[in-house]
């Protein structure tokens, strides 16, 4: 059995972070996978606020991690309805459909 | 007064805040045909107020709010009437534009009064925790009103990217601040200050948390090479959002810039300013050559205000009071210019329809030799010609580099600057010396006019008064190193 410690949490973090990085640049396919990859990257914070504040017995950490919670989902609202003026604009989601400007 | 000591430091803001909240209200339950109308005068009139609770009530020595998370001092009050000028500026110049457009709504003026109200707890920011909110809190606003003219495909375009590239913005920025608070166990600038102030060489995971942090607020400013989104968005946008974008926000994330580097990083320059080195001369340099293939002039616009952030970017570079100084009188002149510069854009009409190519100003001189001549004054000062006013704003950028040693960096500030001057010129040229297309409708709007003049001689006259602005920032550049 081994101990999960401060160094687990921080590279579960830092791969949810990559993973939500790569998403958005290499991803090809769907706006909808963007706002997802967004979302993982937030969380991947949320994970090493919390392991942290967990270390050092310190609270900041966790009521960061509240209003990172809280922000993020007001992002999501209006990157969705954002996605919804421009759908009915273009009529698709595809990124590379994405290019009305050169860019 | 006496009763809420605490909070009143943030006077201004609450105010702001509730004033957007009601007039939210207002909009809603007000029959439809006036409250466009009527919320935007509302608007003006909050925000003039806000300017002087923050001129008259909240000036004059340094206070903290909030358990500290919030503070003013001289260099707040300097930022924060920059940026409600600014967003002022914007709002006058909005109206006339929205309501030709057809998207004259009054969520329009209340979105700008909430960025706003962000962007003055961004300049208050002090703690990264109150940083984060008061950059959310703008962003959340600016991706809306970039994608306003919400039936425009480019708009909607400008919106979508702008929120994809911010929200990967903001994400490194947390990632940063999540490893800093590691590191440090502490959020608060004070803490962090005192922290590094013991000095010795900083971790390596330190670093790491400081580029982040660096990476997501370059960002914000959109120097290079965090700068994909500006000319997309600056020519997707409505011109009136472009030409707020251009000018609060960029002032508001330098002050956070300015604030976070030299306040709780302070300490460790030696580590974070070759990085805004190389930053500040990619931006300069991209500024200067991408513009010159332009032929829209609001995505000219885009790359010459990324190229001016280079050249602030140099002050903070020097991180010496002189630097601050330098960086503070050339945002403030920066504001007049591309105010005035948008509002001569802003009346670029052919037919009743907006033109925005770089040949449509051919002939000028010969059908509106005033508008000409003001937008003349303005490229001048852009490209920092002498007698005008944005000549000194990069003289006392470029003084206070080479005083802290930054030579390179100055000599390459210089070269970009006659680059860039190329394409400044030419359109000067183009109005004077081109043979004249079909001519451009009289401007109809007494206050864009107004805002040109204003602006124009603020500009040309600047270099006989030069006292108030250099002193002003003098003082504001000394209450921030001093706290």
């Amino acid at each position: 059995m081994i101990s999960v410690g401060l160094g687990h949490y921080l590279t579960v973090a830092a791969i949810l972070f990559t993973l939500g990085l790569l998403g958005i640049f290499l991803n090809r396919k769907n706006v909808i996978v963007i706002l997802m990859s967004i979302e993982l990257m937030l969380l991947a914070v949320n994970i090493n606020m919390v392991a942290f504040s967990a270390h050092m017995n310190d609270l900041t950490g966790q009521i960061f991690a509240m209003f990172v919670l809280t922000v993020a989902a007001a992002e999501a609202a209006i990157g969705l309805a954002i996605l919804v003026v421009y759908h009915r604009n273009r009529g698709s989601i595809e990124v590379e459909d994405i290019n009305m400007m050169k860019g | 007064m006496a009763d809420l000591p605490i909070m009143m430091p943030a006077v201004p803001e609450m105010f702001l805040a509730v004033a957007g909240m009601v007039l939210l209200l207002l909009g809603a339950f007000a029959p439809a045909d006036g409250a466009e109308r009527t919320v935007t005068k509302l608007t003006l009139v909050a925000m003039a107020v806000a300017l002087g609770l923050v001129v008259f009530v909240v000036s004059g020595g340094t206070a903290t709010a909030f358990g500290g998370m919030f503070i003013t001092d001289g260099f707040a009050v300097f930022m924060k009437v920059l940026v409600l000028l600014g967003s002022l500026m914007a709002v006058l110049m909005s109206r006339e534009y929205l309501a030709h457009e057809g998207i004259g709504r009054f969520e329009y003026p209340v979105l700008i009064l909430f960025a706003t109200v962000g962007m003055m707890v961004m300049v208050s920011a002090n703690n990264l925790m109150s940083l984060y909110l008061g950059l959310e809190l703008q962003s959340l606003c600016l991706y809306v009103i970039a994608a306003f003219h919400r039936d425009s495909l480019r708009s909607s375009e400008a919106g979508l990217k702008y929120f994809v590239l911010g929200a990967l913005s903001s994400g490194m920025l947390l990632y940063g601040i999540s490893i800093v608070y590691g590191y440090t166990g502490s959020i608060g600038f004070a803490g962090l200050a005192e922290q590094f102030a013991i000095g010795g060489q900083a971790e390596i995971g330190l670093i790491i948390g400081l580029v982040f942090v660096i990476a997501g607020l370059a960002f914000k400013v959109s120097a290079v090479p965090f700068h994909m989104w500006t000319p997309d968005v600056y020519e997707g946008a409505p011109t009136p959002v472009t030409a707020f974008f251009s000018v609060a926000p960029k002032i508001a994330a330098f002050a956070l810039i300015l604030r976070v580097m030299l306040d709780p990083f302070g300490p460790l320059i030696e580590e974070w300013r070759q990085i805004i080195v190389a930053i500040a001369v990619a931006s300069m340099a991209l500024g200067a050559y991408a513009a010159i293939a332009q032929t829209n002039i609001k995505r000219l616009m885009a790359y010459s205000s990324i190229g001016h952030v280079g050249y602030a970017l140099m002050g903070v570079a020097a991180g010496t009071q002189d630097g601050v100084r330098g960086v503070l009188i050339y945002l403030a002149i920066y504001l007049v210019m591309n105010i005035g510069t948008f509002a001569c854009i802003l009346s670029m009409r052919r037919h009743g329809d907006m033109v925005e190519g770089i040949d449509d100003l051919a002939g000028l001189s010969a059908s509106n030799p005033r508008m000409a001549l003001v937008l003349t004054a303005f490229m001048f000062s852009l490209a920092g010609i002498p007698w005008f006013a944005g000549f000194f704003g990069k003289l006392y950028v470029f003084m206070a580099a080479i005083d802290a040693g930054l030579y390179t960096l100055a000599i390459l500030g210089v070269l970009a600057s006659v680059v860039a001057a190329y394409y400044y010129l030419r359109i000067v040229k183009i109005m004077y010396f081109d043979a004249a297309a079909e001519p451009l409708d009289r401007p109809t709007g007494r206050s864009l006019g107004l805002v040109m003049v204003v602006a124009a001689l603020l500009v040309a006259t600047f270099i006989f008064y030069p006292g108030p602005l250099v002193n002003r920032a003098g003082e504001a550049a000394a209450s921030l190193l001093a706290g």
